[in-house]
C-alpha cells in the first residue's frame, strides 16, 4: 500500500511504486483535472503542488513521494474558484482548449507563492509549460493581476 | 481530514472524485444537465427554455479553444433577445442529427467555418424561437403578438401593463407552428447588443477547477483502458505479438491485434496497460516502405520543380514568352517540411461495443464522421451506433483529418463485448501517427520589363496533396484544388491579392506514403511563405520599399490592401523603428479572411532572433467576439511561429523520427512577444478566425529576418539556417 496526501484527503492505493504519480492522481484517486501531455516532464500539463513546489508528476515514480509530502492538485487550489490566480484567469478570460491550463495555473500559484511580486522576466523565465493554443501573453497577464490583488 | 483506501482498481464512485466536488455522471444525450432536460421541452432545435429562464442553446459545431461555442450562442442569443446572463449550451450529437433530419445540419468544424458557414441558420433558429415564445405570451394574454415587446427574455403587454418571462412560456411555445423561415428578418449587424460585444466565453470557469471533462477524463461504470501500438512504418502491418510475456502483468487483460496494423493491450488502468505494451514482443511486417529516407521525399520534389508535366492551378498572360523576353529575372527555391498537430490532448475515445449498440466518447472536429467511422466499424447500422461529444483539447485539423481515434477505440472494444475500453495514444503514438502538414517545394521565377515593373511571375509548387491522402474522389482530374489556397484568381474563399500581368501557378503532386492531414491554416501557409518571402526578394531586388511594391500590384485587391495599410499605419512603417530592430511584411487571403501582419525583430551578432512586437489585422467581415478573436490572433501567431521557427517533421527508414516534445520543439513563454491585433470587419461577408492569421505569421518574421541580416530564409524551420552575422 501507498499512503498519499492529496488535496487533505489521505489515500491508501495498491499501485506499483513506479508508476508516475500523474496516473496514481488520475486512475486510481480518480482526479482528472491533472492532465497528460507527454510523460517526459516537457510540458508541464501534469504539474502539481508537492508541499507547495510545482512539479510535473508524469515523471515522478509514487513510490518517490512520502505520506508527509501534501500534494496539492487543481481540484484542491479551489473548486470555487476563489483563489486569486483563478480569479484573475476568468477575469482575462485565458483559456482556449483550456487542456494545459489547470498545469498552467499550478505552476503559476508556485511561482506567486515562492515570489510574490516577479518581474516580468522572472514570468517569462519560470513559467515553461506548453501551451498549443498560444494563450502566453493572457497567462502573462493574469499572473501579474493576482501579483497585485495577492499583494494589494 | 479523510482516509481512503482505494480499491486496486477502477474509480470511487462518490468517493474521491465526490470529495473533490467533481460529478461524475455523463450528459446524455446531451451536454446540459440531463434530468432537467428531459423534461424541458425545446422551443426548437436550437433553445431550450427551462422554467427558471435558464437558456440552453444547441452547439452543432465542436469547442477546441477557437472560441466558436461562445460565438455561435451569441448569435443565437442575439436573435433570440434572451438575457446573456441567463446562457447556457449543451452538444446535441450526430445520431440525434441522424434521426431528426439532420435538423442541425453540418457538426464539421475545420476551415474556420464554425461561426461563417452556420451564422445564418443560427440566428433564424434564435429568432424563431422568440417568435415563438411571443406568440405564446400573446395567445395567453389574449392580444395581439404586434402589440407585445421583449427585452431580455422578458415579454411586456405596455397596453395591459402584463408581463412575463420566457420561462414561464417556453412550455406553449414549444407546441405552436414554428414560423416559415421566409418571414424571419435577422437584425442588421449594426444593432447587435449581444454579438459583436467582446464577452467572456461561456466555457471557462470549468477550465480553471479540473472539473472540464475532456475525452481523455471520461469515466465510466466497469471501464478498462487500452494503450496501443500501431506499425511505426506508415502502411505497414502487425505480424506477430507474444501475449505470454506480459499476461502475469498487474491489471493485464487481453492482448488484441488491432485491424492488421497494430496491436493493443487492455488492462484496468492505462498506466497498466501501456506498461505491459511496452514489454510485449512485437514482430512487424514494415513492408516496402521501410526503406524510404527523408533524402527520397525531398528528391521526389526536387524532380517536381523542373519536370515538364504538372497540374495547372491558374494562368493569365503568358508566364513563359514574358519571362523569355523579360529584362532581369529573379529566381528562388522554397522548401517547407511535415508538421504535426501535436494536440496537447493526445488522440483517445472510449468505445462500448455490444452486438446490439456502439456507443463512444470522443473529442472529434466532426461528430458526424465519426458517427459514419463507428458504423463501418461497429457492423452496425447507423441508428445502433452513437458518438458522445467531449470538449476537445487542441484540434488543429488532427482531430479532422482522420477519425482514426474512433476506428481504433472500437476495433478494441470489439474484443470486449460489453466492457467500455477507453484507448488513449501515448504522446509518441501519437506523435509518430499523425497526418502531418504536407511537405512541398516551391520553385519562383519572376520577370521584370524595361520599366522595373513585375511583368511575370511562374509558381511551381511541387510535392504533397493533402486530397490525394484523406480523401482522392475530391481530386478533378488528378488536381487538389486545395494546393492553391491563397492564390485563386478569384472567389470569396482565398483569393490573390496581387494582378500580375503574365501570371502561371502550378503544381507538381509528389506524394510519399506519408499521410497528409488538414493541419490549421492548410496550404495558405506555405504558399503565404512562398509568395510573401518572394516578393519581398523582388521588392529588394528592384531597390523598392516592400509595402509599396506590393501596393502597387494590389490596386484591383482593396480589402487585401486595407489590412496590409492598417498594419502598416500601425506599426508606423517608413518611420524608424527602435535602433537594432527590423521590419517584415505579409498579407494573404484565406477562409475568406483577409489578414496582415508586421513582425519587429532583432538579431544579435551570435545569431539569436528576439522578435519583439506583431501588428496584425484581420478583416472578417462580420466580428462577432472581437476578444475572442483577439486571442484567436495571438494564438495564431504561436502556431504558426513554432513551426517556422522549429517544426520539422522528418521520416528515417520509412517512420517519423520525432516522438516528443524534447524533439519536437515548442515556442514557450520565454520567447513571446506581444501582439497588438486591429479587427476591421467592413461588412457584407463572413470570414474565418481560427486559421488566417497563421498564414502571414511566418513570412513577416523571414521578412524581418531578412531586412535585419541580409540573410533570406528559404527552408522552414528558421532553426536550419545560422543568423550568426559574418
Amino acid at each position: 500500500m501507498t499512503r498519499l496526501s492529496i488535496n487533505d484527503v489521505v489515500y491508501d492505493l495498491d499501485v506499483e511504486p513506479e508508476t508516475p504519480l500523474l496516473w496514481v492522481i488520475r486512475e486510481q484517486v480518480g482526479l482528472t483535472g491533472t492532465k497528460y501531455g507527454c510523460g517526459v516532464a516537457q510540458c508541464g500539463a501534469c504539474t502539481v503542488h508537492i508541499d507547495g513546489v510545482a512539479t510535473r508528476s508524469c515523471a515522478i515514480p509514487v513510490s518517490t513521494v512520502t505520506e508527509q509530502q501534501k500534494i496539492v492538485t487543481i481540484e484542491g487550489l479551489s473548486p470555487d474558484l476563489a483563489h486569486p490566480v483563478q480569479k484573475a484567469w476568468l477575469e482575462l478570460d485565458v483559456p482556449q482548449c483550456g487542456y494545459c491550463q489547470s498545469g498552467q495555473i499550478m505552476a503559476a500559484t508556485a511561482l506567486l507563492n515562492a515570489n510574490p511580486r516577479p518581474t516580468e522576466q522572472q514570468i517569462r523565465e519560470e513559467m515553461t509549460n506548453i501551451c498549443r493554443c498560444g494563450t502566453y501573453n493572457r497567462i502573462k497577464a493574469a499572473i501579474q493581476l493576482a501579483s497585485n490583488t495577492m499583494a494589494g | 481530514m479523510t482516509t481512503l483506501t482505494v480499491p486496486r482498481r477502477g474509480f470511487l464512485a462518490g468517493g474521491a472524485a465526490a470529495a473533490a466536488g467533481l460529478t461524475l455522471g455523463f450528459h446524455l444525450p446531451f451536454g446540459g444537465d440531463a434530468s432537467a432536460q428531459s423534461v424541458t421541452p425545446e422551443v426548437n432545435a436550437w433553445v431550450v427554455i427551462k422554467p427558471d429562464d435558464t437558456v440552453v442553446v444547441r452547439i452543432a459545431r465542436a469547442e477546441m479553444g477557437q472560441g466558436t461555442l461562445t460565438g455561435l450562442a451569441q448569435l443565437v442569443a442575439e436573435e433570440l433577445e434572451c438575457d446573456w446572463n441567463k446562457v447556457t449550451w449543451e452538444y446535441p450529437t450526430p445520431g440525434e442529427n441522424v434521426r431528426r433530419g439532420r435538423v442541425w445540419q453540418n457538426f464539421g468544424t475545420a476551415g474556420s467555418q464554425g461561426i461563417r458557414q452556420s451564422n445564418d441558420y443560427v440566428r433564424k433558429g434564435g429568432a424563431a424561437a422568440r417568435m415563438m415564445l411571443v406568440q405564446a405570451a400573446a395567445n395567453e394574454w389574449k392580444v395581439p403578438v404586434g402589440e407585445c415587446t421583449v427585452a431580455k427574455g422578458v415579454i411586456t403587454h405596455a397596453v395591459t401593463g402584463r408581463s412575463t418571462s420566457y420561462g414561464k412560456v417556453a412550455a406553449a411555445a414549444s407546441l405552436l407552428t414554428p414560423p416559415p423561415t421566409d418571414s424571419i428578418t435577422l437584425k442588421d449587424p449594426k444593432t447587435w447588443t449581444i454579438a459583436g460585444q467582446p464577452l467572456k466565453r461561456l466555457d471557462t470557469p470549468e477550465k480553471l477547477n479540473g472539473r472540464q471533462i475532456y475525452s481523455i477524463d471520461v469515466k465510466l461504470p466497469g471501464m478498462l483502458n487500452a494503450a496501443l501500438k500501431i506499425c511505426p512504418v506508415f502502411g505497414g502491418k502487425i505480424k506477430n505479438f507474444d501475449v505470454t510475456q506480459i499476461e502475469n502483468m498487474p491489471g493485464f487483460k487481453k492482448a488484441v491485434r488491432v485491424g492488421d496494423t497494430g496491436v493493443a493491450v487492455i488492462a484496468d488502468t492505462w498506466w497498466r496497460a501501456k506498461t505491459a505494451l511496452d514489454a510485449l514482443p512485437i514482430e512487424w511486417d514494415e513492408g516496402p516502405n521501410s526503406k524510404v529516407q527523408q533524402a527520397d521525399i525531398l528528391a521526389a520534389q526536387t524532380e517536381g520543380l523542373t519536370a515538364s508535366e504538372a497540374i495547372l492551378g491558374s494562368k493569365n498572360g503568358d508566364a513563359h514568352a514574358a519571362l523569355a523576353s523579360a529584362r532581369r529575372t529573379v529566381e528562388a527555391v522554397y522548401a517547407v517540411p511535415h508538421q504535426h498537430h501535436v494536440t496537447m490532448e493526445p488522440m483517445n475515445a472510449t468505445a462500448l461495443w455490444t452486438p446490439q449498440k456502439c456507443e463512444v466518447w470522443t473529442a472529434t472536429q466532426n461528430a458526424e464522421a465519426a458517427l459514419a467511422t463507428a458504423t463501418e466499424v461497429s457492423g452496425l447500422p447507423i441508428d445502433k451506433n452513437e458518438v458522445y461529444r467531449l470538449h476537445l483539447g487542441g484540434g488543429f485539423g488532427r482531430r479532422s483529418s482522420s477519425q482514426d481515434f474512433v476506428r481504433y477505440a472500437i476495433l478494441i472494444a470489439k474484443e470486449m463485448p460489453g466492457t467500455p475500453v477507453k484507448t488513449i495514444w501515448s504522446r509518441e503514438e501519437d506523435m509518430t501517427h499523425g497526418w502531418y502538414h504536407p511537405a512541398t517545394q516551391c520553385r519562383l521565377i519572376a520577370g521584370f520589363d524595361d520599366q522595373d515593373n513585375l511583368n511575370a511571375l511562374h509558381m511551381r509548387i511541387s510535392g504533397q496533396s493533402i486530397l490525394a491522402t484523406i480523401s482522392p474522389a475530391r481530386l478533378q482530374n488528378g488536381r487538389d484544388a486545395a494546393t492553391f489556397q491563397g492564390l485563386n484568381p478569384e472567389g470569396p474563399e482565398s483569393q490573390l491579392g496581387y494582378t500580375v500581368p503574365n501570371l502561371l501557378i502550378e503544381h507538381a503532386m509528389r506524394n510519399s506514403h506519408v499521410p497528409a492531414g488538414f493541419w490549421r491554416g492548410v496550404n495558405n501557409n506555405q504558399n503565404a511563405i512562398y509568395l510573401e518571402c518572394f516578393l519581398d526578394e523582388l521588392a529588394h531586388s528592384a531597390k523598392q520599399d516592400p509595402l509599396e511594391f506590393r501596393r502597387k500590384l494590389m490596386a484591383n485587391h482593396p480589402k487585401h490592401r486595407a489590412v496590409l495599410d492598417a498594419v502598416a499605419e500601425k506599426v508606423g512603417w517608413g518611420t524608424p523603428p527602435p535602433a537594432g530592430v527590423y521590419r517584415g511584411l505579409a498579407q494573404q487571403m484565406g477562409f475568406g479572411s483577409y489578414v496582415a501582419a508586421c513582425a519587429e525583430v532583432s538579431v544579435s551578432d551570435a545569431g539569436i532572433l528576439k522578435i519583439h512586437r506583431i501588428v496584425a489585422a484581420t478583416d472578417c467581415g462580420h466580428a462577432v467576439n472581437p476578444q475572442q478573436i483577439a486571442a484567436q490572433v495571438e494564438g495564431s501567431f504561436v502556431y504558426g511561429l513554432t513551426a517556422a521557427l522549429y517544426g520539422e517533421i522528418t521520416i528515417a527508414n520509412g517512420r517519423v523520427e520525432q516522438e516528443n516534445f524534447d524533439t519536437y520543439q515548442m515556442l514557450r513563454m520565454d520567447e513571446m512577444f506581444d501582439v497588438e491585433t486591429i479587427i476591421m470587419p467592413s461588412g457584407g461577408f463572413w470570414g474565418g478566425v481560427g486559421e488566417p492569421t497563421i498564414f502571414v505569421a511566418a513570412p513577416a518574421v523571414l521578412n524581418a529576418v531578412f531586412a535585419a541580416t541580409g540573410i533570406r530564409v528559404r527552408q522552414v524551420p528558421l532553426s536550419k539556417t545560422s543568423l550568426k552575422k559574418a
